[in-house]
């Protein structure tokens, strides 16, 4: 088995160790119960459907609040980063977003729009924005002059420019903030539905934190980093290595 | 044809380029000699409708091409992607063909880093013809090649220039590539720069 397989996983079974270690020392399954004391819980929680349905909630959001703030993050810092007009322009209000607490623009979103779907979606969407513009816009900054003097004289037309002129030099810098994003974005999703949503991971580790249910609060947590790891290695990973192509030629 | 009006171009208070006038007929290739750092590059870009920024007109056809003094090719894209992306109208077997005429048959899904510096010249003087210029602007296109690849491409180039005769200005500081490829040389000389002829 190649390296890029076998390391990550002895990495995590490293992980595991640790888990069972502290769960020995502890030795109280009501604070910290052993992994695989995990697996029951988890079966009945998927047989039972609960498990999938929230899983299923959260991600919904979690991919609506990727999108749009991978979309409106990209558009924005390749604006700013290629007119210094706007940038300078542009750049106190993203220093003020950026250090904006994610939980007062959820507070806020909530306290304006209402507890709804779309004040969760916005909330989650506004704290990610900032970080992903940043990003890009140093990507921007950095894009060649000798290419785009190029695609002018050439006179390439807009949409061939920036699909295979620009997009291109941006790749590194649009998955650099799409892994951060990811992680990011589903970490205060939780949050969001922890304060105002009645489905979804976060509700459900709410409900179990009341119940003081520790078990069932890993089963929760453990589940949706599962689900990201796989959209790491099975989305994210495979598509860095085929942008990455040209390169390894 | 290209024809050039400029009164002027400054870069901030230091005025860079003077009054210069130059027409150049389908066809006709001249060529601008001129010690580094003078304008001529400056020159080129506003020619290229690269610079707008300057006191003058400038005419110069719809359909124009340009060699940079680096190939300027699309790392992430194919030999043949790199014809057919810039020149959406080529057919397929019309890339294949243009590749062909600059020694490159077989190279057509070969990225540009597994090309040497020479195929990667070839390749983006292929993307110059590829179009049917009615303009070319040529910006020292034989630099830092070893004089052997630099013969076989200014052979290559002057070849291609008497098929498509293009209006063409070639910017060089190798007095024989301009005696090799121009009918008129014109030299750069002063501060602000102006034309000399030079022939």
């Amino acid at each position: 088995m190649p390296d890029r397989i076998v390391v990550p996983l002895v990495s995590i079974l490293g992980l595991f160790a640790l888990w069972a270690g502290a769960a020995a020392l502890t030795a109280d399954a009501q604070i910290l119960p052993f992994p695989w004391a995990l697996a029951e819980p988890l079966a009945e929680a998927i047989r039972s459907g609960e498990l999938p349905y929230h899983l299923g909630r959260t991600l919904i959001r979690v991919a609506w609040a990727f999108c749009l703030a991978m979309g409106l993050g990209l558009a924005l810092g390749l604006a700013m980063g290629r007119l210094p007009r706007l940038d300078r322009w542009l750049d106190p209000w993203l220093v003020v977003f950026l250090n904006l607490p994610a939980l007062v623009l959820i507070v806020l979103c909530y306290l304006w729009i209402g507890l709804t779907e779309t004040a969760a979606i916005v909330a989650v969407t506004l704290n990610k924005i900032p970080q992903v513009t940043t990003v890009i816009r140093e990507g921007a900054r950095a894009l060649s002059r000798d290419l785009d003097a190029m695609a002018r004289v050439y006179r390439m037309p807009g949409l061939a420019r920036l699909r295979h002129v620009v997009l291109p030099q941006l790749a590194p810098f649009i998955v650099a903030a799409a892994r951060s994003g990811i992680a990011v974005i589903w970490k205060i999703v939780l949050v969001v539905e922890f304060l105002g949503r009645s489905d979804g991971i976060g509700f459900q580790i709410h409900l179990y934190f009341q119940l003081f249910d520790v078990t069932m609060v890993l089963v929760y947590a453990l589940s949706f980093v599962v689900v990201m790891l796989a959209v790491e290695w099975l989305l994210l990973q495979p598509w860095e290595r085929r942008i990455r192509r040209w390169r390894a030629a | 044809m290209i024809g050039l009006h400029l009164l002027s171009k400054r870069f901030g208070a230091a005025e860079v380029l003077g009054r210069i006038d130059l027409q150049i007929a389908a066809g006709e290739t001249v060529a601008l000699l001129g010690p580094s750092g003078i304008g001529k590059s400056t020159l080129l870009r506003i020619v290229a409708g690269l610079d707008p920024d300057f006191e003058g007109r400038v005419q110069c056809p719809e359909r124009i091409a340009m060699v940079f003094q680096e190939p300027t090719l699309l790392p992430w894209r194919t030999a043949l992607q790199n014809l057919r992306l810039v020149h959406p109208g080529l057919s397929r077997a019309a890339a294949q063909d243009m590749l062909a005429r600059v020694g490159l048959t077989d190279k057509g899904r070969a990225y540009p880093a597994q090309l040497s510096l020479g195929q990667q010249r070839r390749l983006a003087l292929a993307r110059a013809f590829a179009g049917r210029p009615q303009a070319l602007v040529l910006d020292e296109p034989f630099a830092s090649l070893d004089p052997e690849t630099a013969a076989a491409m200014l052979a290559l180039t002057e070849r291609l220039i008497a098929e498509a005769r293009p209006a063409t200005l070639l910017v060089t500081h190798a007095r024989a590539e301009a005696e090799r490829l121009a009918s008129r040389i014109h030299v750069l000389v002063g501060q602000p720069a102006v034309l000399r002829e030079g022939a």
